[in-house]
């Protein structure tokens, strides 16, 4: 069934779908949206897992509450949803949420991207990573 | 990734995306990991709108979730541009997550185990569909099972286009050398679109 679970014993299924019980686990079923208030829809659209974020210097000084601080302090380099997600140990849907009103308050910006990679761009990945 | 980027927009990074997929249980965490700088694994939660009648702490009294793990690999490739690998859950009921974690992928590879050649075929079907460029790798773990490509392309059903190349997840070269087929796939894909746009 897992071809490789004895040659990487730490590695985690493909997906790993947790029940949780309130009383067995310490991940209660709920929590995840909690420090939402309970929102799961993010107040703006278009946020990608790749997409990558970036915060104002002047945002370290803003009165924010733990999470949205944490990201304003990761985001003086560039950082995607995925990495702030994982940052945060939350769901992406939650970290969508917080990253949208710090991108609604002015304190991230989303990285711009180009419409489409040039096929320069395109070149150069996979130059990059036959030298990796 | 410098101070250097943030008063110049355009010198913002560049992030792209490549999808893995294929059936359960093929190697997509292994594939990840091999070449990944970090653990590979994000999370999302599915939200349902089953009561479970126990919480009365939050507005979302009525709704449960369920969190599923994603692979999830970033490779920095250079100082601005950025390689970030995902993993497409396998099972049904998360198939809500593939459109999110498909939109912009540069292509996407779908891992194929010879001894159950059927799990992936919801994920050639659904980049078929959605015209995402894509290579199928062949997951070469157990020798004994070893099939001509050609076998597994009859097997799969696939387009003779459709680039097929053989792939041990466990191995970071071979890894390498995948992914560096789908990008070739991908430029050999906008040449002959080009081409087609130049035609008169």
């Amino acid at each position: 069934m897992f071809p490789y679970a004895g040659a990487r014993p730490a590695a985690p299924a493909d997906y790993r779908p947790v029940s949780s019980s309130p009383e067995s686990d310490e991940d209660p079923i709920v929590r995840p949206f909690m420090i939402t208030g309970g929102r799961t829809r993010p107040l703006q659209d278009g946020l990608r897992i790749e997409t990558l974020l970036r915060a104002a210097p002047a945002a370290l000084s803003a009165p924010l509450r733990f999470e949205s601080r944490r990201i304003v302090e990761l985001c003086q380099q560039s950082m995607s949803v995925a990495d702030l997600s994982v940052a945060l140990r939350v769901p992406l849907g939650v970290a969508r949420v917080i990253i949208a009103d710090l991108i609604t308050q002015d304190y991230l910006r989303v990285e711009e991207q180009p419409n489409e990679l040039s096929t320069a761009l395109i070149e150069r990945i996979r130059d990059r990573v036959r030298a990796l | 990734m410098s101070g250097r980027y943030s008063d110049t927009r355009q010198m913002a990074p560049v992030a792209v995306k490549i999808v893995i997929s294929g059936g359960f249980g093929v190697g997509k965490t292994t594939f990840v990991g091999a070449i990944s700088e970090i653990e590979p694994l994000v999370t999302e939660a599915e939200m349902t709108e089953k009561s479970i009648g126990i919480d009365d702490t939050s507005a979302v009294a009525n709704k449960t979730t369920t969190t599923v793990a994603l692979d999830f690999g970033r490779i920095t490739l250079d100082d601005a541009l950025l390689l970030y690998l995902f993993g497409t859950p396998g099972q049904d009921r998360f198939a809500f997550l593939w459109d999110d974690l498909v939109d912009g992928a540069l292509g996407a590879i779908v891992l194929v185990d010879t001894r159950r050649v059927e799990d992936c075929f919801p994920a050639i079907d659904y980049f078929e569909e959605h015209e995402i460029p894509f290579i199928i790798g062949v997951n070469t773990f157990d020798y004994a099972l070893r099939f001509d490509l050609e076998e597994v392309r009859d097997a799969l059903g696939v387009d003779p286009d459709v680039p097929l190349v053989e792939c041990d997840a466990r191995d970071r070269e071979s890894v390498k050398r995948v992914l560096v087929a789908l990008t070739e796939e991908v430029l050999n894909k906008r040449l002959s679109r080009e081409r087609a746009g130049s035609a008169w």
